[in-house]
């Protein structure tokens, strides 16, 4: 699938770097041609009157660990990096090349290799043969690594091939077989918990050995007010850290586990409403980089257990655009820094050319009605399964038209 | 309604239905008070009637309960199939211990099973959190709680309070219920669901709740379940009137947790020296089994007119036998209890 005409998207209200502009984008060849207020149609042009409604990038979306694409595409969701933890584990570069072009061309999947073979934590896999092969960033799955040596041996490999490397924050002895944060909720429902510690525990290492080694580190997921405060200080000093949330931490604390419903069965677990309330100001003052949807679909065989014995993870990726416009609609974050957190900032990490409006660069486009209401309905979802903790929620923000390479998918 | 229970025929509980309105027994914490009261008075005529030598009644007659454990179990499986018999309904016991039962789907699966097969109320043991509500939501008969993970035990902390009323009677300090009692539950508070439903029963009754074990051993933020925590014994002995000691696992005592099974008698283990350092004629109470000479000395668990253990045992059939009636009365018809 080519383009085969130009498009022309004008009356928008156009999500740039520089702010929220009126005007029009032209795209052509796949790629974005002109953004910007003065921009007009020109003659062959297909003009799509976006009537007022927002244009945005086609959302990154960083960490997920299931490629899905009708539930990409509702979400908006034009690129995707792939987390390791698949079956089996992308830790051999073959494995990693097939992934890469698995989605092309309507999505493009960026696979995070593994770390450490079969994701042990142990021997570091085969890097820089993986890196030539298309991952685009190192990550040591859905679980810490517990020796510091390695992690050490990994961060400054990383380093040398400038790979950033995406760490899981729950340091395993206190986590054990947690599958709960430790507090009433947990207390309650017999859980077995972990103290919220062991996050903060696993950043303060990994950023201390990120430092040493002069290494990019990214915590795909920080969930805690003194996980915040350890990666706040670290960017003040100037380390390369930067870290994610996805919505289940900013939306929902422990409480609503207390059903044992296991679709808010997540890894890390949902955390106090104090932690939850330190997410929102974490994405308010900057220290959150990446707002992702960690969508990890799971039918009835792995959720419909136990809470203890239910696999962790969210279908997160048709929620993830609402959720973001929800904070925007709060205040927490104004428009063009929701899109930073949803593909400018993935986009770099990764580094590759997209995630933003701007002229040269793929045109991977979302036409967007942000006050649009819908319920979210996991009998009706998109998605390869239905585990969303969000079911029944009243939601604002749609995706109305999605273009990858400048050819129209939704 | 029980004649022997001064409560009920004083019009306090509502009528019907109304005065136990839950097809299922999965916790406490779903629990008002004078549901609980309700069926700790609907327990007292089978604890006259256990007392008889024919003890046999058609209640139940006709009715399949199937005892579904799948965790290993003598006592509590022993005490409802007693309870079903007694009360004349065909008893089955299903042992699926968590070895033998795969996992993935076929919990579901077997509780869907078992409801085909038309039983009329099911009991469940399960290791996990939370299993019993799971299969209570997948199948069309009342479901009762033998203990999920460390969730609840509901009839277990109903016979201790049965227990503790009767001894307080004996005693002549009946009530209503439990206002201003100290209980001191002591162990293994974390993994005990024994503890979290006599926590729930015992403070809606009005007790004062000291919970005593070892910082490994406390959940957090268990204060906010309305007890006072304790890391010392000795501390939280003084004054007690009840003292409420809990099984701790062998497997707990290695290392793990505590270092060893002697070291865990030195801080915890009730002595008869310690046993003094709460009121002079407080009573000691242990759900079973027990390990003797670790958490509970054999002087203290055998003290006649103090120690209630046995006595724990005799009640338990008595309360799953209230339960077993409460909970088949829509399906049996009885007035007042039909939707």
């Amino acid at each position: 699938m080519k383009q085969a005409r130009p498009l022309a998207i004008t009356d928008a209200r156009l999500v740039t770097p520089a702010g929220v502009v009126s005007g029009a984008l032209r795209c052509g060849e796949g790629m974005i041609v002109a953004v910007g207020a003065d921009v007009c149609p020109q003659d062959g042009d297909e003009v799509l009157d976006a009537k007022g409604r927002l244009v945005a990038p086609g959302l990154v979306d960083f960490g997920v660990f299931a490629v899905d694409k009708p539930a990409f595409h509702f979400g908006g969701i034009t690129r995707a990096a792939l987390m390791p933890d698949q079956s089996p584990p992308l830790d051999l570069p073959s494995r990693v090349g097939f992934i890469a072009k698995s989605g092309k061309p309507d999505l493009w999947v960026h696979p995070l290799a593994a770390a450490t073979r079969g994701l042990a934590g142990e021997e570091l896999a085969e890097l820089a043969l993986t890196q030539q092969a298309g991952a685009r960033g190192i990550a040591t799955g859905r679980r810490w690594i517990a020796d510091s040596g390695v992690m050490l041996r990994l961060l400054q490999y990383a380093a040398m091939l400038d790979l950033v490397v995406v760490a899981h924050a729950e340091d395993a002895g206190l986590a054990g077989n947690a599958v709960a944060t430790a507090g009433e909720i947990a207390t309650r429902l017999g859980l077995p918990a972990a103290p919220a510690e062991a996050e903060a525990l696993a950043i303060a290492r990994d950023i201390a050995l990120a430092e040493r080694a002069g290494a990019r580190l990214h915590f795909r997921q920080v969930t805690t007010a003194r996980g915040f405060a350890l990666v706040r200080a670290a960017k003040a000093r100037g380390v390369k850290v930067t870290c994610g949330i996805t919505p289940a931490h900013f939306m929902l604390s422990d409480l609503a586990t207390a059903d044992y419903r296991t679709f808010t069965r997540l890894s890390p677990p949902l955390r106090s409403e104090a932690d939850r309330q330190a997410a929102r100001m974490a994405i308010a003052d900057g220290t959150v980089d990446v707002i992702a949807s960690g969508h990890d679909p799971r039918g009835p065989e792995d959720k419909r257990l136990p809470f203890a014995d239910a696999a962790p993870g969210m279908a997160g990726a048709e929620t993830l655009l609402a959720m973001v416009l929800g904070l925007v609609r709060d205040e927490v974050i104004d428009m063009t820094r929701a899109f930073d957190l949803l593909a400018g900032n993935p986009a770099r990490l990764l580094g590759v050319p997209a995630g933003e409006l701007a002229e040269g660069l793929e045109a991977d486009i979302a036409l967007i009605d942000p006050d649009a209401p819908w319920i979210i309905d996991r009998r009706k979802m998109e998605a390869t399964a239905d585990n969303t903790p969000f079911d029944r929620q009243g939601a604002q923000g749609r995706v109305l038209g999605l273009w990858k390479g400048g050819v129209r998918l939704v | 309604m029980s004649a022997s229970d001064p409560l009920a025929s004083s019009g306090r509980f509502p009528a019907g239905r109304m005065a136990f309105p839950h097809r299922d027994l999965t916790g406490i914490g779903h629990l008002q008070r004078h549901e609980i009261l309700y069926l700790l008075g609907e327990a007292e005529q089978w604890v006259a009637f256990n007392r008889q030598s024919a003890k046999h009644a058609d209640l139940l007659a006709g009715l399949t309960i199937i005892n579904a454990f799948f965790e290993n179990s003598t006592r509590t499986l022993l005490s409802f199939e007693i309870a079903g018999k007694r009360l004349g309904a065909d008893v089955v016991n299903m042992h699926a211990a968590q070895s033998s039962v795969k996992k993935g789907e076929t919990l579901i699966d077997t509780a869907i099973t078992l409801n085909a097969m038309r039983a009329d109320a099911i009991v469940i043991r399960h290791a996990s959190s939370g299993a019993t509500g799971l299969i209570a939501d997948k199948v069309d008969c009342p479901v009762l709680n033998a203990g999920d993970g460390s969730h609840e035990h509901p009839t277990q902390a109903l016979l201790d309070a049965l227990t503790l009323r009767h001894a307080l009677a004996e005693r002549g300090e009946g009530a209503e219920d439990f206002t201003g009692l100290k209980v001191v539950i002591c162990g293994d508070i974390l993994h005990s669901r024994v503890a979290r439903s006599n926590i729930l029963t015992l403070t809606a009754l009005g007790a004062e709740v000291r919970a005593c074990a070892p910082p490994a051993l406390m959940p957090a933020g268990i204060e906010a379940m309305g007890v006072r925590p304790f890391h010392r014994f000795d501390a939280a002995l003084e004054g007690a009137d009840v003292v409420m000691m809990l099984r701790l696992q062998s497997e707990r005592m290695s290392g793990q947790f505590i270092p060893s099974p002697r070291e865990y008698r030195h801080l915890y283990g009730l002595t008869k020296h310690r046993l003094a350092l709460a009121r002079p004629d407080a009573l000691v109470m242990h759900p079973g089994p027990m390990n003797r000479g670790v958490e509970i000395d054999s002087e203290v668990a055998d003290l006649v007119g103090r120690s209630l253990i046995t006595r724990q045992v005799e009640m338990g059939v008595a309360i799953r036998m209230a339960c077993l009636d409460v909970l088949t009365r829509e399906a049996r018809g009885v007035e007042g209890w039909t939707a």
